[in-house]
């Protein structure tokens, strides 16, 4: 994700638009709406296509939000008919079972921020102590290959090894113990989930604390080591500090997507015998919605999900501002 | 003087397989050297673990179904044999999603580079009034969005159901090669355009004869970003598409696994029991164009993310 990741951006400075925050604009009194359409036109113009792009593709999707307030007809506007006030709000709050994937969703993903979010810093670090350029490569070039495969080919090959007769089964059974059938039971689903997710994603992950580590100035280990420093303490006194930006801003991006658990992976891998750990928030949405018509109801809950997500990168953001120096904007 | 070279995103990036230089002024310790073993075995096992799915399905993909079922089958076939492969291969169905992927991912992918390129340019104009509002309109759809049933119905009103459109058009935009694409031409050599702009050349003239020319390895990078992404996409054609006919071929290949593990959502009633190997033979096939392509564009990929990370 875009952001200050590297030291090479001054501090201060809105690292997605690389414009200063909060900077009064110069004031140019002369440079009205008429001026600039008149200097500029050609340059709005081509910013029409995807400026309509946004609003129809994106912002009436959201503000098609609000039939979680009004009852919804099919065929009807998609904007709904009348308004239903907190009805469905309500309805999702008594609903035992919103509860249930609820909980389910939390668990998931902070699964995920607790084991695959720290492990690319890891292996970075890692790759970072190799010394053999040959090794380095070849272990960098096999470890990206997962992040370009589809979801639905890492699910076949979550189906393929642990099937009965898969490779994970055929080492159980050599230490004698009993095939299992993983995808049919609810205690092994979220084991099955991470550890795909860390397969598909650790390698990928260490490209940007790769890339912040080569900024870190040699200089720093040299002096370290006049110091005395052992390696440990390079890397904790150097190394760490150096990628520290880097591991903010993931880290608050990640909060962000922890609502959102990766919806299309879970729902290629569940199955009403998983439901009870596997059924999260976004496929829960899915089946009362599309697949039992209460598009209203689903989008209540939808739109909670989402408003919990904004609500976690803010305030991720502003803890990281205050803490650290390190933010999105 | 301006070179291609210097404008070539893939040229500048940092060499990541770069290594340290050894210790000179400090020796070595036992511990430090035992470290290095434990550390290149643990690399190694890291490479293998990653690479095995790849193995064992190239080799269930070979083998004969007896030898799957009696779970024989690891990194290299066994009872080897190609009639699975070609009981594939022969399925016209599996060609026609193919070549459908193949169609979404050209279109969706011409569609989504030309909104991309040109919004970034106009947003790469610092002086550009209104600028502001408009980065923050992309920015904004980064962290909230409409959701699962509000595109649905969105999609479905337009008409879009059982088209092309479906697939091709909602996805146009993704804010990350945006700001990639952004950052690019923010760092363009400004005095070449206002060369141009002196010669006369209009502001259309100036983005289509000199700025495109010369971002051409960008504009690479990000046709491969959303080529992939398209390419991998499956659930929209999931979702919007109800004939058989005009899914891609990653729908094809979860229909066959959803299939034969009996527990398809709303495919019951094809849910017929596919052999292993044909599972193993049809990701194969889905997954052998990525993996051919892949040493020629890592190093465009990796190009990509560094560029959208270090400038912003």
């Amino acid at each position: 994700m875009s952001s200050s990741l590297s030291t090479a951006v001054p501090p201060n400075r809105d690292v997605l638009t690389g414009d200063a925050p909060l900077a009064p604009a110069p004031v140019r009194n002369r440079d009205t709406w008429r001026r600039a359409l008149r200097r500029d036109w050609q340059l709005y113009t081509l910013a029409i296509l995807p400026v309509v792009f946004l609003l129809l593709f994106r912002y009436v999707p959201m503000l098609g939000n609000v039939i979680a307030f009004r009852r919804f007809r099919p065929g009807g506007s998609i904007f709904g008919e009348e308004w239903a006030g907190f009805y469905y709000v309500q309805r999702f709050i008594q609903d035992a079972k919103f509860w249930e994937v609820f909980q389910n969703t939390v668990i998931i993903g902070g699964l995920s921020l607790l084991i695959v979010f720290p492990l690319p810093i890891i292996l970075a670090l890692m790759l970072n102590e190799v010394r053999v350029r040959w090794f380095k490569k070849a272990i960098q070039t096999v470890s990206y290959l997962p992040h370009f495969m589809s979801v639905v080919i890492v699910a076949s090959f979550v189906y393929e090894l642990t099937s009965l007769d898969g490779t994970i089964n055929a080492i159980i059974r050599a230490v004698g113990g009993d095939p299992i059938s993983f995808m049919q039971r609810a205690d092994w689903f979220r084991t099955i989930y991470i550890s795909s997710e860390v397969w598909q994603t650790v390698g990928w992950g260490t490209i940007l604390y790769l890339a912040a580590l080569t900024t870190i100035d040699e200089q720093l280990y040299e002096a370290a080591r006049i110091d005395g420093a052992n390696r440990w303490k390079q890397t904790w006194h150097v190394t760490l500090p150096g990628i520290r930006p880097t591991m903010m801003v993931l880290l608050i991006l990640n909060i962000g997507q922890f609502m959102a658990v990766g919806f299309e992976k879970i729902f290629l891998l569940y199955n009403p015998l998983t439901y009870q750990t596997a059924d999260v928030i976004s496929t829960y949405i899915y089946r009362v919605g599309l697949q039992s018509g209460q598009l209203s109801y689903a989008t209540a809950i939808g739109l909670f999900e989402a408003l919990i997500g904004l609500a976690l990168v803010l305030s991720a953001n502003t803890i990281s501002r205050r803490l650290t120096g390190s933010s999105l904007w | 003087m301006v070179t291609t070279t210097e404008l070539d995103p893939v040229q500048q990036t940092p060499d990541l397989a770069k290594v340290r230089s050894t210790t000179t002024t400090v020796k070595a310790t036992a511990g430090y050297r035992v470290f290095t073993w434990f550390n290149i075995v643990a690399l190694t096992v890291v490479g293998a673990l990653t690479l095995y799915p790849f193995l064992n399905l190239a080799a269930r993909a070979f083998s004969s179904e007896a030898a799957i079922r009696g779970g024989e089958v690891f990194a290299w076939p066994v009872g080897f044999n190609t009639t699975t492969l070609q009981s594939v291969v022969s399925q016209e169905m599996f060609w026609i999603n193919y070549r459908n992927t193949v169609v979404y991912t050209v279109l969706a992918t011409a569609i989504a580079m030309v909104l991309t390129t040109t919004f970034a340019y106009v947003l790469s104009k610092k002086h550009l009034k209104g600028r502001t509002f408009l980065v923050g309109l992309a920015l904004f759809t980064m962290f909230f969005t409409g959701g699962l049933i509000p595109n649905y119905v969105l999609i479905s009103a337009l008409g879009f159901k059982n088209t092309i459109w479906a697939i091709v058009l909602p996805q146009a935009i993704s804010v990350f090669n945006l700001l990639v694409m952004k950052s690019f031409f923010e760092n363009f050599p400004t005095e070449l355009e206002e060369a141009a702009a002196i010669d006369g050349l209009s502001t259309y003239g100036i983005f289509l004869r000199i700025v495109l020319p010369l971002s051409k390895a960008v504009i690479a990078t990000m046709i491969l970003f959303y080529a992939v992404a398209f390419w991998n996409s499956w659930f929209q054609a999931f979702l919007y598409m109800d004939n058989p006919s005009m899914y891609p071929v990653t729908v094809f290949l979860r229909n066959i696994i959803a299939g034969a593990t009996g527990t398809g959502e709303g495919l019951s009633d094809i849910a017929v029991q596919v052999g292993a190997n044909v599972k193993a033979v049809t990701t194969l096939l889905t997954v052998l164009p990525i993996v051919c392509l892949y040493p020629f564009i890592q190093k465009y990929f990796v190009s990509g993310v560094m560029l959208g990370s270090v400038k912003g």
